[in-house]
């Protein structure tokens, strides 16, 4: 069983609104799906938006965006760099 | 469809002179105009920026408009810049000429600045329109009384070029005889915000070409070309000829090159086709080399797909930084000045070459033969412009 | 250059304005109808589009469904104020977040260009791009550019030009405190009687797919166009009398004029002296008080020209005299916003 937390939900609640992804709901995006490419099939844009959202929300600064990458491979990535990084 | 276009006059307010003769001396002494910002009013006090230093006070003043002007900053670097051209060109009536402005940032200084006023203070509201770019294309029209085809081109950073190249077309056909063309924009916190946001905004000067480059910095300038038509020029001092352009869009991306550079490539292959020019016939390349790491490895791509032995070249961005719809405008008359003076201008801040692509660009000043100069202006939307000048009709 | 595909979204619906249905407004801003964008667009692209370029995008690609063109040779915009919305969306951010934490997305949307480059990105078009933005000259501008490239080269086979502008909720009503709009209760159906100054606003694209040679798709042709920055009225009538005479024409010989009021007091009399004088007996339509005034609006008089010359009817709540035509060969389209940037359009008949 995959572990579930708040974090992943608002997650992805936060890049469904971030991103004007109109027609999808968190149960839409699994954990572990690839958020660029062929799944979700985010671009490098949405990257930068992802950037400035881990600034305001968990107050983790990037300054390269080709870390952006690796960090936004999936929910789970993301949610296990914020625990590890988060200020806020 | 065979009438030659004459350029008889130019004129440049940059951050590195405000005329001919003062930006043709930073060129050749390789002193460039990047520093922090001074009169633009930001939070980004360390970045970088290709500022002129003269308020707008100061500009209308020298103009001398009166205090109720509604001359967005753009407005008033683009007088003063076109004063010069046609000076240049000994015109002194204004009827039956054309303008093709390029401006992209418009008169968004003037937006950002009452953007919260507008509502309850009506002091500023005249410049409710200064938005879009015909407004400040207008302001410059009218204090020349400019009346008839006038328009403005706004293809982000290849505005200019695009003027240049409709103006080039429009003599050709023969449906204006003269026309002033070019562009201008000013420094905003808008663009200097964008492309922060964008985060391929340099921290340090910029380095176009070099493999360590880590962006672009904005600049603010103005520049115009007088183009006649050859019958029209004949007694006058032409300084070149416009004698190839090209247009192609990237299709690629709303803001990214393409990694083969499809669009610059097709617009080199267009403006060398209407020149009819062999690529080995170009003798320097002033380049669009933004310093972005996508421009640049791009750009280069599209270079050596063009050029099978590479011309001299060089971004002359290291001097002035990127001043977006005005670049066009103003490597058009730093190529009119490399033909002028048979000299090129160095890439300033370049150490090391690109590893995937090799391009060395000048980086001294050097005396060479110029009879044809290339100049590259790319922008968003995938917008790519070349054009060609050349020393005889 | 011919008309072989054309499209308009704006304040009213093709089927209304030959039905005679055209609605009313009571406000002086008013949009343009909905569009089913997701027919035409796809979900991950949409998400980042405004107004001006869905409107623009799904107008041009019905222009070139209806000329069965898949990819055209160039791609030419006029727009006037561009993609306002995506402007002002990142303006408010720099001042509100005092010029931090800022994403790009509104910022890279919102060049005049945007239309233009996201039109090319669609149709996976390589070819000459350009964009107009001369307040309301921007689409002539395109029509001049279009016009020059058939001339210069043999090999341009088909060009697709349009206009597009859109509301934005604050920078649009910023034209009431300059006077550009009008004050007061409105009733779109009264303002061409108007005793005040300013006028209504909407917004639209209009698209057209254009070929120097006549093919069997063809129905009706653009001849000509001229822009000027200023002209004074007397001016204005010896202009119109040379442009048409280029085109071997008299003002006596047009069928019909498309004129530009738009109920602003202070201006409309450079139609009214055209209305009294050379165009007396000519029948004039005027559009404006039913789909509102801005800058590419004269891309729909375009559209509605061309339609007319198509369909060889006369849209009868558009008509400013009592004068009919059957047949409708040649319509000049005359047009001017404060008094600025005028232009003459050419329509003809096949």
């Amino acid at each position: 069983m995959p572990i579930m937390t708040d974090l992943h939900t608002e997650l992805k609640a936060s890049i469904i609104e971030q991103l004007n992804l109109e027609d999808m709901e968190v149960s839409d995006i699994e954990n572990d799906e690839p958020l660029f490419g062929d799944g979700l099939g985010l671009d490098s844009i949405d990257a930068l938006e992802l950037i400035v959202l881990l600034e305001k929300d968990y107050g983790i600064k990037l300054t390269d965006p080709k870390k952006g990458r690796e960090i936004f491979e999936s929910i789970n990535k993301m949610a296990d760099f914020i625990e590890a990084n988060r200020t806020k | 469809m065979s009438r030659s276009v004459a350029v008889t006059g130019m004129g440049i307010f940059s951050a590195i002179g405000k005329d001919l003769e003062e930006n043709h001396s930073s060129l050749i002494h390789g002193k460039h105009g990047l520093s922090t910002p001074e009169i633009l009013e930001t939070i980004h006090q360390k970045l970088p920026i290709g500022e002129i230093k003269a308020t707008n006070t100061n500009l209308a003043k020298s103009l001398n408009l009166d205090e109720s002007h509604a001359f967005t900053r753009a407005a008033l670097l683009g007088t003063i810049a076109l004063k010069e051209a046609v000076k240049n060109a000994k015109i002194k009536d204004f009827t039956n000429i054309g303008f093709v402005n390029g401006t992209s940032v418009g008169g968004m200084d003037m937006t950002e600045r009452f953007y919260r006023e507008y509502e309850n203070d009506e002091t500023n509201r005249r410049f409710i329109q200064a938005q879009h770019p015909g407004f400040t294309t207008e302001q410059i029209a009218g204090y020349f009384g400019i009346n008839n085809y006038v328009t403005t081109i706004s293809t982000a950073c290849s505005s200019a070029a695009n003027a240049i190249m409709m103006g080039a077309r429009l003599i050709k056909s023969g449906r204006l005889d003269r026309v002033v063309v070019g562009g201008t924009d000013c420094l905003s916190r808008f663009t200097l915000n964008g492309f922060n946001s964008l985060m391929i905004y340099s921290e340090d000067f910029p380095k176009p070409f070099d493999a360590e480059r880590k962006g672009l910095n904005l600049g603010e300038a103005a520049a115009y070309l007088v183009l006649e038509s050859a019958e029209l020029a004949e007694n006058k001092e032409i300084l070149a000829y416009v004698s190839g352009y090209g247009n192609a869009n990237d299709a690629f991306h709303q803001t990214a090159s393409s990694e083969n550079g499809e669009g610059a490539y097709l617009a080199m292959q267009k403006a060398l086709k209407t020149a009819k020019l062999n690529p080995h016939q170009i003798d320097y390349i002033n380049a669009h080399g933004t310093a972005t790491q996508n421009n640049d490895l791009s750009e280069s791509r599209a270079l050596i797909r063009t050029f099978k032995e590479m011309p001299a070249f060089s971004s002359t961005k290291s001097f002035t930084g990127h001043t977006l719809a005005a670049a066009g405008g103003i490597e058009a008359v730093f190529s009119l000045l490399a033909i002028k003076h048979q000299q090129i201008y160095p890439n300033l801040n370049f150490e090391s070459v690109i590893n995937e692509t090799k391009l060395e660009p000048a980086t001294e000043l050097k005396s060479a033969k110029i009879d044809h100069v290339l100049s590259n202006s790319f922008g968003f939307g995938g917008n790519c412009t070349s054009l060609i000048f050349s020393k005889n009709g | 250059m011919y008309i072989n595909g054309m499209a308009s979204i704006a304040a009213q619906t093709e089927e209304d304005l030959f039905a005679g249905d055209l609605k009313s407004f009571q406000q002086n801003i008013f949009p343009a109808t909905i569009v089913n964008y997701k027919e035409y667009i796809k979900p991950m692209m949409l998400r980042r589009m405004s107004k001006a370029i869905k409107m623009g995008l799904v107008a041009a690609k019905q222009a070139l469904n209806e000329a069965g063109v898949e990819v055209p040779d160039s791609i030419i915009v006029g727009t006037g104020e561009g993609c306002k919305q995506d402007t002002e969306k990142f303006l408010e951010n720099i001042l509100d977040e005092n010029e931090s934490f800022l994403t790009p997305t509104a910022f890279i949307q919102s060049t005049h260009n945007t239309v233009g480059g996201q039109i090319a990105l669609d149709l996976k078009c390589t070819g000459y791009n350009m964009t107009y933005t001369q307040n309301s000259v921007s689409f002539e501008s395109a029509l001049i550019d279009a016009k020059l490239q058939f001339a210069e080269d043999p090999d341009t086979r088909c060009i697709l030009v349009g206009g597009v502008d859109e509301l934005a909720k604050t920078s649009t009503p910023f034209y009431n405190l300059d006077g550009q709009l009008k004050a007061g209760e409105i009733n779109t159906t009264q303002i061409l009687q108007s005793e005040s100054g300013g006028t209504i606003t909407s917004e639209g694209a209009a698209f057209f797919l254009l070929s120097e040679i006549r093919t069997q798709d063809s129905f009706a042709e653009i001849s000509d166009c001229m822009i000027y920055r200023e002209i004074s009225e007397e001016k204005l009538q010896e202009e119109i009398s040379w442009f048409l005479k280029k085109n071997d024409l008299k003002p006596e010989d047009l069928d019909a004029v498309i004129l530009g009021n738009n109920g602003d007091k202070r201006f409309d009399h450079y139609y009214h002296q055209l209305q009294d004088t050379i165009f007396k007996n000519t029948l004039q339509l005027g559009y404006k008080n039913w789909v509102g005034d801005y800058n590419t609006v004269t891309a729909y008089a375009c559209w509605l020209g061309a339609e007319i010359l198509k369909r060889n009817e006369i849209p009868q709540q558009l008509k400013l005299n009592n004068l009919d035509v059957k047949q409708p060969k040649s319509i000049l389209i005359y047009n001017q916003y404060l008094g600025k940037n005028h232009s003459l359009t050419l329509l003809r008949s096949l």
